[in-house]
């Protein structure tokens, strides 16, 4: 472990030190920017009312919205003299978020984010090919500098070029690749096509930015023969880091020291118990450059505070099951993505890229799913491919309720993201 | 005894068969037999390139879903009923053709059949049995 004295903290003690880092936080957010004190002195809510780790629930939420109305720099604690680092999302639907960090904020999500790599296996004799997009996007600096806290060696390739990182994978023998799980799958097709899979020494992938499925993992596992792990962060709350899978993979243990996560059933304002499912909220407990309070992430997941089988006691979040944003009405009824990667990737026989396309004709929803065929055993018939689709549409039907559209289309014919994927296409919004 | 045969998984739209035709041309690559089924989305490519093992390379490399398929030839003369004799046999045995495509070389007087069966090894054996001439990969 990185930081045993946190990750195998007593709950009790770790308790006190959430309540005693809550009640600062909620004090300096209240002092230092306006819109947490004029939403306190709304509901007449004061920072020393916050007595209990439960009292928490009488915060308001802090919504994405919150972060565009403030943009850019309107929901900073501190001047601007502090703030070292800035960085925003990509901003693909009107202004980008934008984190302001000090330098503690900095050395804290290092921190984090070395916690988060040692869980996943690795040690500073590791070499990190990191392929995560350098810039205002949080991933690629902010493994960066978790990779050096560790001690292992960074390589910062970025993102983009997919021929030569596999070049300087094989050449400069990275041990452990740290991408989006779709560019991970990506990179590890190509070497395949290459043929230079043998010649890689990746042991360890860690992958973020997206959510990913068990039988992504798997499949992954099988063509790269490293071991895939799994961690989470939003820009948000400062990025990457707030949560990492352990060698057990039994969900993401939270830096609960720097994150202060709740489940709640937003529709009817509750919050919800060790293992019921809703939307994660996040508090940032020692943030200086942008506190946060009760961030609204939108992803749906569950909590448990069991005590893991590594030994670490840090509360753990299940795999995300998608983003309330993410998730699609198709004729009244709700379907996530991660739900349709389940049954692609648990299929052999078919290629590890797909999308999903949604349109409205005559005013009835369909949808489509295309994905690649991978197989070159199902050419010799074709009842064969005939079959396979067949067998996919049945396999949708019992997951989503729905009747799905299937389309086989060929090899790396579906656009392979560098960056975030975008699986879905919804052209009812048009 | 058998011929290979390359299938290549192709969807239906415009510029994909060009794509694996030059793929293949521009490496010198010859074709003695190509086919294809007619279908709505997707189809399944076929065909006999006269350096069967570079081809299968190149698409590979190109990114195509190319798969190796073992044929049964057959060599008959170039008159009618010809493929009916030969239907004929696989029929009394009760064995099914999946599929099936014929052509004649020019300064030949015989036809060639390619047939893909389910039990390949006991059709080589019927045919060769009744005498029938099968053909291998090198007379193509």
């Amino acid at each position: 472990m990185f930081s045993p004295e946190i990750e195998k903290i007593d709950r009790k003690q770790l308790r006190e030190m959430q309540l005693e880092r809550l009640k600062h936080i909620v004090a300096y957010a209240y002092e230092r920017v306006p819109m947490y004190k004029e939403r306190f002195d709304k509901i007449g809510l004061k920072p020393e009312h916050i007595k209990t780790l439960k009292d928490i629930e009488n915060i308001p939420y802090t919504t994405k919205d919150d972060l565009r109305d403030h943009y850019p720099f309107g929901l900073f604690a501190v001047p601007m003299k502090q703030i070292i680092r800035l960085h925003a999302s990509s901003g693909t639907t009107g202004k980008p978020i934008v984190g302001g960090y000090t330098r503690n904020d900095l050395d804290n999500w290092a921190t984090c984010i070395a916690r988060i790599l040692v869980m996943a296996g690795a040690t500073d004799e590791d070499i990190f090919h990191v392929a995560f997009g350098y810039g205002l996007f949080t991933g690629g600096f902010g493994l960066h500098y978790g990779v050096e806290k560790l001690g292992a060696t960074v390589v910062p390739v970025s993102s983009g070029n997919t021929e030569r990182q596999i070049m300087l994978l094989k050449d400069f023998g990275a041990t452990a690749l740290i991408a989006t799980p779709s560019y991970a799958m990506y990179l590890a097709e190509t070497a395949k096509k290459m043929g230079v899979l043998d010649d890689l020494k990746v042991r360890l992938v860690c992958m973020g930015a997206e959510a990913s499925t068990a039988e992504m993992h798997e499949s992954l596992q099988k063509i790269l023969g490293a071991f895939p792990t799994e961690n989470y962060g939003l820009t948000e709350v400062g990025g990457p880091g707030v949560a990492g899978e352990c060698r057990e993979k039994a969900g993401m243990h939270i830096n609960e020291d720097m994150f202060y996560p709740e489940i709640v059933d937003v529709e009817h304002n509750k919050v919800l118990s060790e293992g019921e499912q809703g939307e994660m909220l996040i508090t940032t407990l020692t943030k200086e450059g942008m506190p946060i309070l009760r961030y609204r992430t939108k992803d749906i997941t569950s909590l448990t505070y069991e005590p893991c089988k590594c030994g670490r006691t840090l509360a753990r979040m299940s795999r995300v099951v998608g983003r309330t944003d993410d998730m699609l009405i198709i004729r009244g009824v709700n379907v996530f993505p991660s739900q349709i990667e389940s049954v692609l990737m648990g299929m052999d026989e078919l290629g590890k890229t797909y999308e999903i396309i949604v349109d409205r004709v005559n005013y009835m929803d369909t949808i489509e799913v295309r994905v690649e065929v991978d197989d070159a055993n199902l050419l010799t018939d074709y009842s064969k491919l005939e079959a396979l689709v067949a067998k996919i549409k049945h396999a949708l039907r019992v997951v989503l309720q729905i009747d799905v559209k299937v389309k086989l289309v060929e090899p790396f014919s579906i656009k392979r993201a560098e960056g975030k994927v975008k699986r879905v296409t919804d052209l009812r919004k048009k | 005894m058998l011929v290979k045969q390359l299938s290549v998984f192709m969807e239906n739209r415009p510029g994909r068969l060009y794509k694996l035709t030059h793929a293949l041309g521009k490496e010198g690559i010859d074709f003695v037999t190509l086919s294809i089924a007619d279908t709505k989305d997707f189809g399944i490519v076929r065909f006999i390139a006269r350096d069967n093992e570079r081809a299968y390379e190149i698409l590979k490399k190109e990114g195509f879903t190319v798969g190796i398929t073992e044929l049964i030839g057959v060599e008959v003369d170039d008159k009618p009923n010809a493929l009916a004799e030969v239907v004929a046999l696989m029929e009394e045995a009760d064995m099914n053709i999946e599929y099936l495509y014929s052509f004649v070389l020019t300064n030949h007087n015989t036809a060639k059949i390619l047939m893909r069966v389910e039990d390949t090894d006991r059709a080589v054996k019927l045919l060769e049995e009744k005498g029938i001439k099968l053909l291998s990969e090198k007379i193509l």
